[in-house]
């Protein structure tokens, strides 16, 4: 399978975008694999244009019967600071700790 | 008298003339479990303290409760509160969730002796239960094949004898195919019959939990208490729960099976379709009547699949960056680092290809390519089992297109993983309940399965049929 | 300015508005204000494994309730989406909200231009979505802190059309929105504790053009007043660029309140690809007419409406009318107490003045004031028939909204019944006469401003508590 055919369904440089939306860092020989891979999966799944969906609605749940699930404005289930906390890797008081958002 | 771990009632029964103190036998299970797991890794790891200080909790009960005693293995990806809960993963590293799941409350309130952690696919990535970070699980009836994935621990555990039942989660054959490369019974639910409420998310439009047994009649009893509305669910389903223990002396006279003939094509190990072929002569000569009909779009179905789950997973798994919980890399020095470092040691392979692939759909300029027209073929499958269910009451196919493969042999080709799961991922897809069954064994000595699909809430239907071809067999 | 002449602004305002349920949007955290750190939340909104969402009924009301009072379409239809991206404020890495299916389109507001005319400005739609958390940066350490409480809370996102077309109308939009929203007490709308917060979207085109110019996001306003100098800020900064031949860059500024400018924030060199699909852990919604109905019927006299009818019932001016129904509370209090002293142009002056006046001093709502309707009526039905002076009615309110006692027993406590019995002042009156000969000659000669003097005087000596009418009548029979 050469290059050529593989670019037509996914590039290096658009994998190099999907690692940044996903905050996965990806070396050259990383997104060359990635490249490979995912190339192969998006041929296999074009077939999917074979199906006519033009009058076809969406299905976003598997029930579609269920709707309006609520719950009421009560207070439940809150859990104490420590249970919060505990497994955070770092803390300040009784704050998550992060290293400084730019 | 030797512990019987072969069913439920066996065992209580043997529990019972035991007369120990339930911590005594915790410890000897624990003690069993490690020796026979030695060679096969169904658990992640085992909490020998944890599980006796639980038996010591149950003692002062009074030994009511359906699964009082009974050893069951946990997926771990279903949360235990104040247990270590990683799914395979190492970015889940020492997280211990400050909560129960909605199932584990309904089974400790039966008594149920929880094993712990059974190992699995990262995130419930795979169908092999090769990568998780804890190293893979092997057969029991092959230790150099492997179980199925991703409940492959979970199913493992069962098929070995270290449990009575297992808990597992199917995302798109999840239980089914390792049940059914191991030889053993796995049932997924209807979605939302069984409550996800602290199931750590896969793909959430598809995701649930369900049980792994030895037999039919284990099957329905674990059915019976995990299922049931949650109103920390919005997906879950506020429909009564039968008894479906109930169904199992009902017999499969007049019932409707249809063959479809898209499972039957090529690619299916001759072996397979015998077996398959064999059991529907043992259910016509129960007096069941079969009907050929056609799912048109199965073809589809993986790629549907691996469209849609991903991309929910992506999002699914977007919160594991190490600063709530969980494992944060040491090496960063501002938050995008942190966040980059972390997912990159935290994630195995499969899981950041997934996590690729699913971002990859969703983002802007492919979302109707990929994502949407995914959803539409997802519309057309499960159309398909609409109309089937109208010439009959189950569907029946093969689990696993082969026997269990060779450890390795297809970790560097991702796609012919995938597909793996053809035969289960339609069920998913739907939100169909399916089972699964041993129907024999290859001539690799490997058991086959045989996959049951009923209409949504038709759980009482599959055990009906499974359990009258479990006891002719 | 120079430049309206050349060149039209286009505004637009996103308004998130805090819904002021008891719990949060997803799980039943409460939503308070000023709590300890991390001590209001659970496993779904501190987005643990696991971990689901269910919708509060109430937020839900709370928002059909809102759109409906901006003039908004309720869908039939409505669902929740994922809008993914990456913040510590964020637990989940994703934030729920609406976007292609949301509750509510086409709504508008309408505001009073600077000439007194109505202008409508529209809303393109209302929806809801969950908030996220407190970041807080500690200078010393290369640091920040998450504080998770307000992760959660409802919001429900009104964005207007880009319909007004200056900063004065742009603050009139907040306003009304205010106003109209504080009505139905679905939101405190304090941009100081943040329920209430505007994002602004700003263009600036040359007049007669069809296009929009660029359009730059303005953030970091912290109140109506903010708002309104950011966009005076960016009107000007725009025309400059434009009137030099340059380009305006599409990005997004931050108001800088210290020094009374916009600065661009880090730009990014890709719009963020927010990546939104159907929430798979939430259920479709269907909104009945008649819950939409239901709730319509639950419907305060809005604002508008209220002012007209003071105007007619009570024969009040456009401005008084315009006070006494910025608030409802207000609305509702003056009502109260013209149902016990009818009145209502003395109430009118009441409120407006002594009133709102303590509000301020004490920095509360009218609530807060702890002031009953009927004890306002008795202190002005005491003044009115001249049983305390005017003086003394003030410090009557004083006290009442101090203690809570009764104007009665204040009055009498510290002695402030005015005196109206000439044979009590009459001892006074002589005295003042007798003390002050030039202004008694120069009121005679007929100067009257040395008769208010002396009645001021009358006033001094008999501590404030001399009927002022009756001492003028007094002086005026002794002297003429």
């Amino acid at each position: 399978m050469g290059n050529n055919i593989n670019n037509k369904f996914i590039t290096e440089e658009v994998v190099r975008y999907v690692a940044r939306l996903s905050r996965l860092s990806l070396d050259d020989e990383g997104v060359s694999r990635f490249q490979h891979q995912l190339a192969n999966i998006l041929e296999y799944i074009e077939q999917l244009n074979e199906v006519d969906t033009k009058d076809t609605l969406p299905t976003t749940h598997a029930m579609s019967s269920i709707k309006n699930v609520f719950r009421e404005d009560e207070l439940k289930g809150s859990i104490p600071l420590e249970d919060a906390l505990e497994n955070a890797p770092q803390r300040h008081g009784n704050f998550f700790k992060v290293p400084k958002v730019i | 008298m030797k512990e019987d771990l072969s069913d439920i009632n066996a065992y209580k029964n043997w529990l019972i003339a035991r007369a120990e103190p339930l911590t005594s036998v915790a410890a000897m299970l624990v003690d069993r479990a490690s020796r026979i797991d030695k060679d096969i890794h169904a658990f992640a790891a085992i909490d020998a303290e944890a599980i006796v200080r639980r038996a010591s909790r149950f003692e002062k009960k009074d030994g009511k409760g359906r699964l009082w005693g009974v050893p069951v293995a946990i997926k771990d990806n279903i949360c235990i509160k104040g247990e270590l809960t990683t799914c395979g993963s190492r970015i889940l590293e020492g997280f211990r969730p400050p909560y129960n799941a909605t199932v584990i409350e309904k089974l400790q309130s039966e008594g149920a002796l929880l094993m712990g952690r059974a190992n699995m696919d990262e995130f419930a990535f795979g169908s092999s239960c090769e990568t998780s970070c804890y190293g893979p699980t092997r057969n029991p009836m092959d230790l150099s094949c492997i179980p199925g994935g991703s409940s492959g621990g979970a199913v493992a555990a069962v098929a070995s004898g270290q449990v009575v039942a297992a808990l597992g989660s199917d995302t798109g054959g999840s239980i089914r195919q390792p049940a059914s490369l191991c030889g053993v019974v796995g049932f997924k639910p209807t979605y939302g019959r069984v409550s996800r409420y602290g199931l750590i998310a896969f793909a959430s439009s598809l995701d649930q939990i369900g049980p792994i047994t030895h037999n039919v009649a284990d099957c329905a009893t674990m059915l019976e208490v995990i299922s049931g509305y949650d109103e920390k669910d919005s997906t879950s389903v506020d429909i009564e729960v039968p008894r479906y223990t109930e169904s199992l002396s009902k017999g499969v006279k007049g019932l409707t099976i249809g063959i479809p003939s898209e499972y039957f094509t090529g690619g299916i190990d001759k072996d397979v379709s015998e077996r398959v072929n064999e059991a529907i002569k043992v259910l016509e000569g129960l007096g069941v009547k079969t009907v050929d009909i056609s799912l048109p779009h199965t073809k589809y179905a993986v790629s549907c699949y691996y469209i849609i789950a991903p991309a929910e997973a992506s999002s699914n798994l977007a919160r594991y960056e190490g600063v709530h919980y969980g494992r944060r890399s040491p090496d960063a020095d501002d938050l995008i680092g942190m966040y980059i470092a972390s997912r990159n040691e935290g994630f195995g392979l499969e899981a950041k290809r997934r996590i690729l692939l699913g971002t990859y759909s969703l983002s802007s300029g492919y979302y109707e390519a990929y994502y949407l027209k995914a959803l539409k073929v997802r519309t057309k499958i499960a159309n398909d089992f609409n109309k089937a269910f109208d010439v009959c009451d189950c569907v029946l196919t093969p689990t696993s297109p082969t026997t269990a493969f060779k450890l390795g042999e297809r970790m560097d080709d991702p796609l012919k993983m995938y597909l793996s799961d053809i035969f289960t991922i339609s069920a998913n897809l739907a939100g169909l309940p399916a089972i699964t069954v041993p129907c024999g064994e290859g001539r690799n000595g490997l058991p086959v399965g045989l996959q049951l699909m009923a209409r949504p809430f038709a759980e009482d239907v599959l055990i009906q049929v499974a359990h009258a071809y479990e006891q002719k067999r | 300015m120079s430049y309206s002449e050349k060149y039209e602004t286009v505004i637009g305002l996103e308004v998130h508005i805090q819904l002021s349920t008891k719990t949060k949007a997803f799980c039943g955290c409460s939503t308070e204000f000023g709590a300890s750190p991390n001590t209001h939340v659970c496993p779904v909104c501190l987005g643990l494994p696991g971990a689901l969402p269910v919708l509060n009924r109430k937020a839900l009301e709370y928002s059909i309730k809102a759109a409906i009072a901006l003039g908004c379409d309720i869908q039939q239809k409505m669902k929740f989406d994922r809008k993914n991206y990456y913040y510590p404020d964020l637990p989940k890495n994703y934030q729920i909200s609406q976007f292609d299916m949301p509750l509510a389109y086409n709504g508008r507001v309408s505001i009073i231009l600077e000439d007194g005319s109505t202008r409508d400005i529209g809303i393109t739609r209302a929806h809801m979505e969950e908030d996220a958390g407190k970041l807080l940066h500690a200078p010393e350490e290369d640091s920040s802190y998450v504080d998770l409480n307000r992760t959660g809370t409802p919001l429900l996102e009104v964005v207007s059309e880009p319909d007004m077309r200056s900063p004065h109308e742009a603050h009139e939009y907040l306003v009304t929105l205010k106003k109209t929203i504080k009505y139905l007490d679905v939101s405190d709308c304090n941009m100081e504790e943040g329920s209430l917060r505007c994002d602004a979207n700003i263009s600036m085109r040359e007049k007669g053009a069809a296009e929009f110019g660029s359009k730059v996001e303005i953030k970091n306003m912290n109140s109506f007043k903010a708002v309104k100098d950011a966009l005076t800020y960016e009107e000007e900064r725009q025309v400059e660029l434009l009137e030099d031949g340059e380009k305006i860059a599409q990005e997004t500024r931050q108001w800088d309140e210290k020094n009374n400018i916009t600065s661009s924030m880090r730009t990014k060199e890709e719009t963020q690809d927010y990546r939104y699909f159907p929430e798979p852990d939430l259920v479709p919604f269907e909104i009945s007419r008649e819950l939409v109905k239901k709730i319509q019927d639950t419907m305060p006299e809005m604002p508008g409406v209220k002012k007209d009818r003071f105007r007619n019932e009570y024969r009040l001016d456009e401005k008084s009318a315009d006070i006494l129904t910025a608030e409802k509370d207000i609305a509702d209090f003056f009502e109260s107490v013209v149902a016990e002293i009818n009145d209502p142009r003395d109430v009118s002056n009441w409120i407006k003045g002594e009133v709102l006046m303590h509000m301020n001093e004490c920095n509360t709502d009218i609530r807060g004031l702890n002031l009953r309707a009927a004890d306002l009526a008795k202190i002005i039905r005491m003044a009115k028939d001249g049983t305390i002076s005017g003086l003394a009615a003030k410090e009557t309110l004083s006290a009442c909204i101090d203690t809570g006692k009764d104007p009665a027993d204040i009055v009498k406590e510290k002695g402030l019944k005015q005196v109206s019995d000439e044979s009590e002042l009459e001892g006074i009156i002589k005295e003042v006469i007798s003390r002050n000969e030039r202004s008694v000659n120069d009121f005679k000669a007929g100067k009257e401003n040395a008769l208010s003097f002396l009645v001021g005087q009358v006033m001094k000596l008999s501590k404030g508590r001399a009927n002022p009418k009756l001492a003028n009548e007094m002086l005026r029979k002794k002297l003429l």
